[in-house]
Formats: C-alpha cells, structure tokens, sequence
C-alpha cells in the first residue's frame, strides 16, 4: 500500500486477482472445466439417467425407473456380438502392435532429420477424412475391386475371394485406422531408450534376439501399453469400418448402438448399452496397466 | 602364438563414414594402432577425447570392427565375432544397469545368458555382491543406488562371469574427485586379488598413472607412447605425452654441441642448457628442451657441477598447501614453472627466494632435462 501511495483507493480487477490466488486458480481452469462439464459430464449424466428409464411406444422415453436394460445385455444375441467385437478389438490391436512396433524401431533408429521426415510420411494418409479412407478400402476389397479383379485378371483365381462385408475386412480397415496410434507412443519409448544398454546386453552374451525380448521390448513395454490401449478402444467401439466394411453380418457394439439410438428408438436400451461397454473398457485399461506397472 | 598375450590389436585402422557421407570425407578414428596387453596387466589407453582410444576399446569388445588390421584375444583371432561370443565384459562409462532389474537380477544377467544353473547364479550373485561390498542390495532397482554404488554394480556385473579380459571405459568418470580416488585404489586391489586383465580407457592421466602397470598414451587415432607409468612421467617420447602428462616446462632452441652424453642447447640465444642423454644430436638442429616443474629448485647460491643454473626473477607464487609454484623469468622469452614440496614445518616459501629482489637461481641437474625433436 506504500508503495502505490499516490493512489492508494484506486485497485483495478488485475489487483484484486493478483491478491487472491484462489481466484487466479478458479480463473485458470475456468475453460477446461467448463468444456469438460458442458459436453462430458452432462451428456453423460443424462446417458446414465436414461440407461433406467423405458422406451415409450413411439420411441420416446418414459419416467419409470426400472434396471431391464441392463438384464436385456444378458440376451445371448448380444453377448455374442460383445464377444464377437472383443475378439475383433483384440486381433486389430495384436496386428497393429505387430506392424507397428517394427516400423517405430526402424524410424527411431535413424538419424534425426529421416526420423521426422518419415513421422511426417507417416501421419500424412490421416490429413484426409477416415470416411473417405475407409471407402478407398470398399473400392481395393470388394468382390469387382481392385485386388480380385487384378488376382482374376492373371487367372490365379477363379472366383473372387471373400474379402469385403466381413470381419476380416473390418479388421483391414480397423488395422488400417489404428495402427499409427501405436507406432508414435512405442516410437518415442524406442527413441528414449539408451542403446548402451543393449549393447550392455549383447555384452552380457545375449544374442540380438534376447536382448531384444530381456532388454528392449521390457524397457519401451510402457509405449507398447499406451499404444495398445490406443488402438484396442477405439476399436472396440468402431462404428463406421463396420458399418461400411463389414457388410450386414458383421456386426460390432458400436453398430448396435447406433442402430437402438437411431432406428430402434430405444434410447433407453441404447444408453445402457453405452453405459456397459463404457465401464468394460474402463476395467479392461485398469488392468492392463496393473499388469503393466507390475513388470516394469 | 603367446599365450602369455591377453590382447593383441595388430595394425588396426577404424574409418567411419564422415559427415557428408561421402568416401572422401571418411573419418579416421583409429590409424594403424598396435598394441600387446599381457595377461594379468592392468593397461590403460589414455588420451583426449577423439584420440580413439574408445574406438579401440569397442573393437576389443567387439561393437565395431576395424577396416583392417586384426585383433587378437588370448591368441584367437576374432574377425567379425559379435560381442556376445567373445569372452570379454564391459565396464559402460553411463554403467548401462538395466533399469527394469533388481541389481540381482542385473549381476545374474550374464550368468543366465551363458546357461549358468540357478544355484551356480545365486552362489556367484552372493560373491559377486560381497566382492563390490554391496551385500543386501540385491533386491534393490538401480535407481535407488548413488553413482558410486551404482559403479560398483556395473563392475559386479561384468566381473561375475569371470572374464578374460574386463573393458572398462571411463568408468570413474561420472563420480566426484573424492569418491573417485578412492575407486581408482579399490579398482586397482580388486584387479589385483582378481588377477583378469584388465583394459582402462581414460582421459585422466592421473588415473592413468595411479593404477596403471602399462599406458598406451594415444592422440588422433595413434599410439604416440607406451611404457610404464614412471617411463611415460620420465622420459616422454615427444611435446604431446610430455605436455598430456603432468605439467611441464618446454624451452625451444638449438643444438650447440655434444661431447659424450651431454648436449649443450643454446635456448633463446642465450642461455646454454645442458641435457644428459645417451641419443646423438647433430649440432645446429632445432630441439625442445622438457623439464618437470619438480625437478626445479630455487636457490640463492650457484650449486656444484652437474646442474644447470640461471639467475632469475620469481614473478608469480601460489601456496597450494603441500607445495608452492613459482613462475620465474630466466629472460625476456623464457620462462619456467616450478614446484616445490613444502616439507619443513614452519618453511616460509616467500622467506627465501622473493624478499627484497633477493638474486635467486633456477636450479636442475642435466640428468632432469629431455631434448625432444619436433
């Protein structure tokens, strides 16, 4: 107060923040907070008030409390399409693992200036829109596409092989779609590493393969993690691979959803079913980074 | 072939591919280096960083392979044999202790790569442990140890298999001045009681010639010295080892004349130094005079026969608690630095020698001084 003698009654807004920092923190998360209640808790808020509620007969939702919803998961018809897109999720995010970690060695192992030249490479194919990317694949694996019409144009088939409006095509466009998320997380694990300790190992009479499965693959094991948490969810709940790529028989949660949002008009059903694959993957990631945690 | 001979690098050259990647910008890490490490010894390979001495060290472990020359350990030839075939361990200057292991498990690492039964593993583990004074550790994750704890492992790990050779690369080089002097003399009694042979690369000379048995003083990509540590401190082969080793004072000049093994250097056309030595040198050639900051004294009065003995003016002094340094002027060009022990209690350095401009004499037998052709 001395020092602003002159003006001593005078105390701009600044000042007032400044004095209190309770205010300067409120102020500072203000935005995020904001953003995150609006368009995350409240949307799901309502998803869980709906998940106990009843689809009136003309598709609207009606006030009566009850928890069939959640006993209709039980139906064997949609346990089995929860298996059926486990199974998918799981295999997508092992090939992707597979394809991925290989190549964020190799880009990690070269010099600087190709590593971020082939990172650039690597995210360029994502600048265009998925949808679009995921119907360039209709056109390379239908039964007329690109594959079957080149494979029966050198006579190699006769007919054209199944590789469209099934699950080995949504697990092409799934692979496809994903695959990045695990090379970037295992790159900058590899790209961390310290060499030394490799050839610590190889030191140690480890042959190229031992070192890698006792030394490296353990060390970038938290990259392997994250990438593979960032594939195996949004896999399991794709929607528009299999919706485009999987035909009418291959069928994944994220399609039963949508098709209780948008054609059955069972929101109700719709919302419990969100609501379960939601606290299914919640304990799926829980686990696997106990499990991770505990070999690191 | 000797059997005597744990290491032999005969004629060996390492290029790398340079910079620009071209084969005209290749660098040459290491130039036509040839070396003999006898069983048993304790060698070191000093020099500046660059000078190739990790190159060497690397091809000995069998990291990088020379573009020519050859490598022999215990008389076999290596070739292209990777790492995990030969019977050497490595010491890393970053210790490179697996992180995601208990120490344990990091000193067993060895011992189950070679097939070692689980109870042989946990015998050595034990003595391993006790050898570096680390019982209890072995549950224990690298990160939870210091520096020198963490040293200790990484010499455990390596030691543990029982090598022919042990490889060590600036392993002192990450711990505090205290902590690594007291490594060097442990490092030294433990190759004693060890008796493997082991291979020392340093930049610190005084590493070097502490625990040393030979030194192999190396300086872009060459082997410019190698002898024992009093060889390399006494009678240094050229200005490089003599100024890389210890302090020392360099008097440019020209010979004068030799009768029988004393040579008489004119140094700045006017102060004749006398050397003895037993190499012949032809008058009129031009020739650096080397002389230890030690060797000097300073004297108030000329001494007998056998020194060489010039008045001059102390310019500089600094009390470094067992010794004082003295920067005297023998003339306008010429210089010298000398070291005195101060070993008399109750000795005044500055009594003597700067009181009231006093004349004093820089004082050294011709036995002290070496001529070096450069």
């Amino acid at each position: 107060m001395t020092a602003n003698s002159s003006t001593p009654e005078k105390h701009s807004l600044l000042d007032v923040i400044r004095r209190r920092p309770g205010i300067q923190v409120f102020l500072l998360i203000f935005p995020s907070l904001f953003w995150l209640v609006l368009f995350f808790a409240i949307p799901l808020i309502i998803v869980f008030v709906y998940s106990f509620l009843k689809r009136g007969p003309y598709g609207q939702v009606v006030w009566d409390f009850n928890l069939n919803n959640y006993a209709r998961f039980f139906d064997p018809l949609y346990l089995k399409i929860f298996a059926r897109s486990f199974k998918i999720a799981g295999i997508t995010t092992v090939l992707s693992l597979l394809l991925g970690y290989p190549m964020a060695y190799w880009i990690a192992t070269r010099t600087p200036k190709w590593r971020n030249i082939l990172l650039l490479l690597l995210m360029i194919p994502y600048w265009t829109n998925f949808l679009v990317r995921t119907y360039a694949w209709i056109l390379i694996l239908r039964d007329s596409g690109l594959i079957n019409s080149l494979l029966m144009g050198w006579g190699l088939i006769a007919e054209p092989l199944p590789l469209f409006g099934n699950d080995f095509a949504i697990i092409v466009g799934l692979v496809y779609g994903w695959f990045p998320s695990v090379v970037l997380p295992c790159y900058a694990a590899i790209e961390r590493l310290d060499f030394s300790l490799v050839e610590a190992a190889q030191d140690l009479y480890a042959n190229e393969a031992r070192a890698f499965f006792r030394v490296i693959f353990p060390i970038t094991l938290p990259g392997v993690i994250a990438g593979s948490i960032l594939v195996f969810i949004p896999s399991l709940g794709a929607y528009v691979t299999p919706d485009l790529l999987g035909g009418a028989k291959s069928v994944m949660i994220g399609n039963v959803i949508q098709s209780q949002f948008l054609s059955v008009r069972d929101i109700p059903f719709g919302s419990a079913f969100s609501f379960v694959l939601m606290v299914i993957m919640l304990g799926a990631t829980l686990i696997y980074f106990r499990v991770g945690a505990r070999t690191l | 072939m000797q059997s005597s001979m744990a290491v032999e690098v005969r004629g060996v050259t390492k290029r790398f591919p340079g910079p620009s990647g071209g084969a005209g910008s290749e660098v040459i890490a290491v130039d036509n280096v040839t070396l003999q490490i006898h069983d048993g010894e304790f060698f070191s390979m000093l020099g500046p960083s660059g000078c190739g001495k990790t190159t060497t060290l690397r091809m000995i472990a069998g990291f990088d392979h020379p573009t020519t020359g050859e490598i022999y350990i215990h008389g076999k030839r290596m070739g292209l044999t990777p790492p995990y075939q030969r019977n050497t361990n490595m010491v890393f200057q970053s210790y490179a202790l697996f992180p995601h292991m208990t120490i344990a498990r990091n000193i067993a690492f060895g011992l189950e790569m070679k097939k070692v039964s689980r109870k042989e593993i946990g015998r050595r583990v034990g003595e391993a442990l006790e050898l570096v004074r680390l019982q209890g550790y072995g549950p224990r994750k690298p990160n939870q140890l210091s520096g020198g704890q963490q040293q200790r492992v990484a010499l455990a790990r390596a030691l543990v298999n029982r090598p022919e050779v042990l490889l060590l690369d600036e392993p002192l080089g990450a711990l505090d001045l205290k902590l690594r002097k007291e490594m060097q003399i442990e490092l030294k009694t433990l190759q004693r009681e060890v008796g493997i042979t082991f291979v020392y690369v340093t930049h610190d000379q005084e590493e070097a010639l502490t625990m040393s048995d030979r030194i192999a003083v190396m300086h872009q990509g060459k082997v410019l010295q190698m002898g024992g540590p009093t060889e390399i401190y006494e009678q240094p082969c050229c200005r490089f080892v003599a100024d890389f080793i210890g302090e020392t004072n360099s008097l440019d000049g020209v010979v004068q004349g030799q009768e029988g093994d004393l040579v008489t250097v004119l140094v700045d056309e006017a102060l004749p130094v006398m050397v003895q030595t037993s190499e012949s040198f032809v008058p009129g050639a031009p020739v650096s005079i080397v002389v230890r900051p030690e060797k000097i004294q300073l004297s108030p009065e000329a001494p007998d026969s056998g020194f060489n003995s010039f008045p001059c003016q102390v310019e500089q002094m600094v009390y470094l608690g067992t010794d004082t340094r003295y920067r005297v002027r023998l003339s306008d060009n010429v210089s010298l630095m000398i070291r005195q022990q101060n070993i008399l209690s109750g000795f005044d350095p500055s009594s003597r020698v700067v009181d009231g401009g006093q004349p004093v004499r820089a004082v050294w037998p011709y036995t002290c001084g070496r001529i070096l052709l450069d």
